[in-house]
């Protein structure tokens, strides 16, 4: 190509994209990105459900995976030790301060298997698969008599659990809730 | 009485509350009579005028000049404190001395800190950030990339939405301000504005919030809504004019003026638009304050009106009687600071006090009130209006919507509850120390 109509071109991509952008504040540098390329780090899962993946595991399995990869911080039966213990939890009218747990406080099961894909183990993130992550979810849901034991879990059945305190929270600002 | 008030008298000043407090231009129109009489809080034995000598570093050559500077070795003690200084396995917290400094912007390595899972050590060379969900145009941005947009420059104050939970407790805990109100600092950030990008992108209709996400073993991230995008959030990468610290989120972090730090994501590699929040772990259990009822609040977003004295303030001892400056911090993030009342007498009475310029919206502003000190107990209090009518609850209020802890926390750096805006009350005894009460 000759400079000439590289140039030309280059001002084709310009207009281009200033054409894209509803007003070009910019000078509009952003790299198209496919979705399926984000997919490693699109972990999100919504309380809708939406971003579970395919999967599945029962409480059995996870209390394999639990005395291999988190027993060392939250305790052998869940108690806590070094970490904060992931089973039981007093009534919330106990005090502002009443520990906040599984099964006295958190609204869903989807931020549980969120958390645990995203964060656990500390020392070793994202290292789980999606089917550990059932099935440690299972486990910690059965241990905290949310579900039964033998109830397996996958984005489906995920949706049915009823966390206890799901209708405990309220926004401070409701006017500025979208 | 009469006899201590001669310097003021003279003046032509009179007292704008009891207990010592005079009107908040005292300074200005006392002059130099009563600049001399109000230097620091704690001065030493050996005040008295003695005969001047030419002193050791002034007779030879200094030291060399450092390419990065640092402060003084005299003062190694002005630095943050540790909550977990040997990053056990939870979160570690650095907090700001606010006795120690002054004024209203906090230097980086002074600035709070919080880390859930440590500082990632990020090459700026191969950190992305990409923008996707509910866009028209997903698209990636280098860090050499967003150089090239139009930035902004504002200053900003930053407050962990536990910070102060120490006063939570239902009896007061003897802390510094620092232990107690550490996790707020002020900075000025640089960056782009997070609209410029989004105009780029282009936003599906059907978009009410955004992900925010970091690239920290955490992968934390906080459901922003989509009008705080709309108005002043930014991706911030410079902090004071120098880049972002490792632990405030190097090379770029989520800027949200006011809004709970949290949220403020650091480290910032993803924003997804969507249509529902993510209830994440740190805003569906963590910052969701559990009130008396036993239900809780969530989505807390804002950190409201509130101010508290730094000098006097426990540590800093007042040696002797006379006359002091009283002077702190406030701030809301519903704008510019409009008023602060001090009192020397646990809120009986209060005189406006004088506010540094320049104010500026969700910032710090720095007050400061005259005071004489007549060496007998006082309790000194601020309190603090912003622009929008909101103004800094007293502490019974606060406890009687938001509940006290049920015991006392084990340590300063616990947190019984979230988001204490109320005020702090240091009581000043016969000695001089400065003590933590409740008023
Ligand atoms: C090295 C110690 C360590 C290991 C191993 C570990 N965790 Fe954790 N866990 C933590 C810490 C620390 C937190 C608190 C994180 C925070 O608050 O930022 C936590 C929090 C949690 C919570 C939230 C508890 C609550 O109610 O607040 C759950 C659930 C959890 N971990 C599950 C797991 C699972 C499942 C594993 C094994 C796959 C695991 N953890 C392994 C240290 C550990």
């Amino acid at each position: 190509m000759s400079m000439r109509s590289t140039q030309r071109l280059a001002t084709l991509v310009v207009l281009a994209s200033a054409a894209f952008a509803a007003s070009a504040q910019g000078p509009g540098l952003g790299i198209p990105i496919r979705e399926a390329d984000v997919a490693a780090w699109d972990i999100t899962v919504f309380p809708s459900g939406a971003n579970l993946p395919s999967g599945r595991g029962t409480a059995a399995e996870g209390a394999v995976i639990y005395a291999q990869q988190c027993a060392a911080c939250h305790g052998v039966n869940g108690e806590g030790g070094l970490a904060a213990p992931v089973v039981g939890g007093d009534p919330l009218t106990n005090g502002i301060d009443t520990p906040k747990r599984i099964k006295n406080f958190w609204a869903s099961a989807t931020t549980l298997f969120d958390f645990t894909r995203r964060q656990m183990p500390l020392y070793t993130p994202r290292t789980l698969t999606d089917d550990q992550v059932y099935a440690l979810t299972a486990y910690l849901l059965a241990i905290n008599d949310i579900i039964d034991e033998d109830t397996v879990m996958n984005a489906e059945t995920l949706m049915q659990v009823q966390m206890p305190n799901r209708n405990g929270f309220k926004p401070r600002f409701p006017a500025m809730m979208p | 009485m009469t006899k201590k008030h001669s310097i003021l008298d003279r003046e032509g000043l009179k007292p704008a509350a009891a207990n010592g407090l005079f009107d908040r231009r005292a300074f200005f129109k006392g002059g130099a009579a009563l600049a001399t009489a109000m230097t620091g809080y704690t001065i030493g034995n050996s005040a008295a005028a003695q005969q001047l000598v030419d002193d050791p570093w002034s007779r030879g050559i200094g030291n060399r000049v450092q390419a990065y500077g640092t402060p003084s070795r005299f003062e190694s003690g002005v630095a943050r404190i540790l909550s977990n200084p040997n990053a056990e396995p939870r979160t570690q917290h650095g907090r700001t001395p606010h006795h120690l400094i002054n004024g209203t912007f906090t230097p980086n390595g002074l600035h709070f800190v919080i880390s859930h899972t440590g500082n990632p050590d990020i090459d700026p060379s191969a950190h992305k950030l990409v923008i996707h969900g509910l866009v028209e145009r997903p698209l990636v941005f280098t860090l050499d990339a967003l150089a090239r947009y139009p930035m902004v420059s504002r200053m900003t104050f930053l407050e962990c939405g536990g910070n102060s939970a120490a006063l939570w407790s239902p009896e007061p805990l003897q802390n510094t301000a620092q232990e107690i109100h550490g996790l707020v600092s002020c900075a000025e950030y640089t960056g782009v504005l997070l609209s410029t990008l989004l105009e780029e992108t282009g936003i599906d209709p059907r978009a009410k919030w955004f992900i925010a996400e970091g690239a920290d073993a955490s992968a934390l991230h906080r459901s922003v809504p989509l009008h705080k995008a709309l108005d002043d959030a930014m991706i911030a990468l410079y902090q004071n004019g120098e880049r972002i610290m490792p632990g405030n989120g190097y090379p770029m972090r989520l800027l949200l003026p006011g809004w709970e730090g949290n949220m403020n994501v650091k480290w910032l590699r993803r924003i997804e638009l969507t249509d529902e929040p993510a209830l994440g772990f740190y805003e569906a259990r963590t910052y969701t304050p559990i009130l008396p009822d036993g239900s809780a609040y969530s989505y807390y977003f804002l950190q409201e009106v509130k101010s508290f004295i730094t000098h006097p303030s426990p540590g800093l001892a007042l040696s002797g009687a006379g006359l002091y400056e009283i002077s702190g911090v406030a701030y809301s993030a519903n704008g510019r600071i409009a008023r602060v009342m001090v009192s020397a007498d646990g809120g009986q009475s209060w005189a406006e006090a004088a506010l540094q310029d320049p104010v500026l919206p969700k910032a710090f502003t720095r007050f400061r009130a005259p005071w004489r000190w007549d060496g007998g107990p006082a309790v000194l209090q601020s309190r603090a209006w912003d622009e929008a009518g909101n103004v800094q609850p007293t502490r019974a209020e606060l406890i009687s919507r938001r509940g006290e802890a049920s015991r006392v926390p084990r340590s300063p750096f616990a947190f019984p509850s979230q988001h204490y805006n109320g005020p702090t009350s240091w009581r000043v005894g016969e000695d001089g120390e400065v003590t933590n009460v409740y008023a």
